[in-house]
């Protein structure tokens, strides 16, 4: 057995970071697609004072953050809705108000070399306890159902949130289930990844996500696999480096994220000799349009004189002259 | 694409009929008094300079704005009990797709049946057939699997109404659906039109560029300031506009001789680009074709 996994607390950490590397990422392609990236990050403010009242009432923090990080998300959405010039200045009093609270709640109680607030504002997967665990569990299994049972209905929701409101979808309850998800999203990663670094593990893997994959559904499986990829191996890079496991989960998915987006300019420009623009002309090929079709590996090439026009986004590539 | 035999609207009744029908947000009427009749199957443009009411009201019909009076009847069922919406299939002006995230046009057009079916099912080998058939009819279905947002302006339009027309609807209700696209797919997109009219597809098109949908339109309907200034047939409309000019031009000289190029103009403008154009049906006129010609010389 490897060094690492003869520890307890490390058992509990590897865990905890497959949970949250999974469930982030496949709540963040959403908020990549409402062009809401930073909205985590508010809500983990929120989710501070819920942590301070928890500590005050000597109670369980996880549970008073999610219930202040839920109602939080609630009133992003309500805000957002009615649609005040005056909402984004609402959003910022709300979480900034919730960070200030926190600091002050637990500065209050614990004193101002409080362990507790760095832990939650930075993370310390390594005191993850195994009844942490069990409430990590149950949460990111409702995520993971919620999320891909109701997968197609928030992306219609996010993508055309005009077009969904007109073929009758209830779009303001699944924007608000979008931002409870959110929540409960940053309740369960901030022992992992920190208060203040939760947004990363949400957008980080889908940006590195968004350039290998040609279709949602790609994108998300590769997301939630570079989301494990960096959370877990940031978790034992951590522990043989003797690093922070939270800035190292982030560090290694930007570092991946970088890794992938230099390998496919790499790839675009040793393909670009290949990738010949045709003439221009006005006319729109497709089925039926009267040139011959000639399926060509993946897509269809359309007969145009000797030479073939392949369709490439909304232009024609040439591809090779046919000789018979 | 199948008209939906499945739901129970009387044979007779029209699509859409709003008897002083207002329409605005939040209680304040943007348009008034609005008495409109749609039978099914039948085409209309719906023509008017900006704000002129004519979004305002096809945002009503959508469900988008409030019904704030008169009364509004959808098949049949008033519209505030219309509980099945994906009757009306919503084709948007903006490409309102967003592109911060990749989507296939597949994945794109399946999103057009969500609200026909209950959130725990998942699409059937049937939906999924409509999908690719739905694909087909506006010339996509080679493209089933790009990446939507490399398509260009006209295709990504094409893509719209191929969700649209997913959810089966009875009826197609479009914004500007050739505003900003180029000569090329303006004719794909024409032949998609005149493909779903011959198929007996009841639509409502918001629309300044009448040229786009010559042969298509079967009647002509011009808002201004909240209200119906015309409505009738495309040859009507040509005479409502020659008169419009006529009497625009009856203080400067040559009433007369500005009528006759007028007409002249049409016939320039008019040449056969569908196999079942009936000779009589002259719709080819925007609201900038001919009488400006014609004040102008």
């Amino acid at each position: 057995m490897p060094e690492i996994l003869s520890f307890d607390f490390m058992r509990n950490a590897l865990l905890a970071a497959l949970l949250v590397g999974a469930v982030a990422p496949l709540v963040g392609i959403f908020l990549v697609q409402r062009r809401l990236s930073l909205i985590g990050d508010g809500l983990g403010h929120v989710a501070l004072a819920g942590v301070a009242v928890g500590i005050l009432l000597d109670n369980q923090p996880i549970i008073t953050a999610l219930i202040a990080a839920v109602l939080a998300g609630v009133a992003v959405e309500v805000i957002r809705a009615r649609g005040r010039a005056s909402g984004d200045i609402a959003l910022a009093v709300m979480f900034y108000g919730g960070i200030a609270a926190g600091v002050v709640i637990i500065n209050r109680v614990d004193g101002s070399q409080s362990a507790n607030l760095t832990s939650y504002l930075f993370g310390a997967i390594t005191t993850t306890s195994r009844g942490d665990l069990m409430v990590f569990g149950v949460l990111s299994a409702v995520i993971l159902v919620v999320t891909v049972t109701l997968r197609q209905r928030l992306f219609l929701a996010a993508g055309d949130e005009e077009y969904a409101r007109a073929s009758g979808l209830p779009v303001m309850a699944l924007n608000i289930t979008l931002s409870v998800l959110t929540a409960v999203t940053v309740v369960v990663s901030m022992r992992v990844v920190g208060l203040l670094l939760i947004s990363a593990l949400m957008i980080v893997p889908n940006a590195a996500a968004q350039q290998v994959a040609r279709s949602f559904r790609a994108a998300t499986v590769w997301a939630v696999l570079f989301g494990v990829l960096s959370a877990v191996g940031g978790v034992v890079t951590s522990f043989y480096a003797d690093t922070a496991a939270g800035g190292t989960i982030v560090l290694l998915a930007i570092g991946i994220f970088l890794v992938i987006a230099a390998a496919m300019a790499l790839v675009t420009a040793a393909t670009a000799h290949r990738h010949r623009v045709a003439e221009r002309h006005p006319h729109e090929h497709g089925p039926g349009c009267g040139h011959e079709a000639i399926p060509h590996d993946d897509h269809i090439d359309y007969l145009h004189g000797d030479h073939r026009h392949a369709p490439h986004g909304g232009h024609y590539d040439e591809h090779e002259r046919v000789t018979r | 694409m199948r008209v939906s035999t499945t739901q129970h609207t009387p044979a007779d009744a029209p699509a859409v009929r709003l008897d002083h029908a207002a329409f605005g947000y939040a209680g304040r009427p943007f348009t008034e008094g609005i008495n409109l009749a749609v039978p099914q199957g039948e085409v209309i443009a719906l023509l008017g300079p900006n704000g002129s009411g004519k979004s305002t009201l096809v945002r009503g019909l959508l469900g988008l704005n409030d019904q704030v009076g008169g009364t509004v009847t959808l098949f049949g069922t008033p519209l505030d009990h219309l509980t099945d919406r994906s009757r009306l299939g919503y084709v948007p002006q903006r490409h309102t797709l967003s592109a911060s995230v990749r989507s296939t046009v597949r994945e794109v057009i399946s999103t057009g049946q969500l609200a026909s079916r209950p959130w725990w099912r998942r699409a059937s080998a049937n939906d999924r057939a409509t999908v690719t058939k739905a694909a087909d009819t506006v010339g996509l279905a080679d493209r089933l699997d790009a990446d939507v947002a490399t398509l260009s302006g006209g295709q990504q339009r094409r893509v719209l109404i191929a969700r649209a027309l997913a959810s089966q609807p009875d009826m197609l209700i479009m914004d500007e659906p050739t505003a900003g696209v180029d000569a090329a797919n303006q004719d794909v997109l024409a032949t998609v039109l005149r493909r779903l009219a011959r198929l007996g597809v009841t639509m409502l098109v918001v629309t300044h560029e009448l040229a786009a949908l010559r042969g298509i339109v079967d009647r002509i309907v011009e808002m201004d300031a909240g209200r119906v200034s015309f409505d009738g047939t495309p040859l009507q409309y040509a005479e409502h506009r020659a008169q419009v000019s006529r009497a625009a031009d009856s203080g400067l000289a040559g009433a007369d001789h500005s009528g006759a190029r007028h007409h002249l103009a049409f016939d320039e403008h008019h040449h056969d680009d569908g196999p079942v154009e009936s000779p009589g049906l002259l719709s080819g006129v925007g609201p900038m074709d001919g009488p400006v010609e014609g004040k102008d010389s």
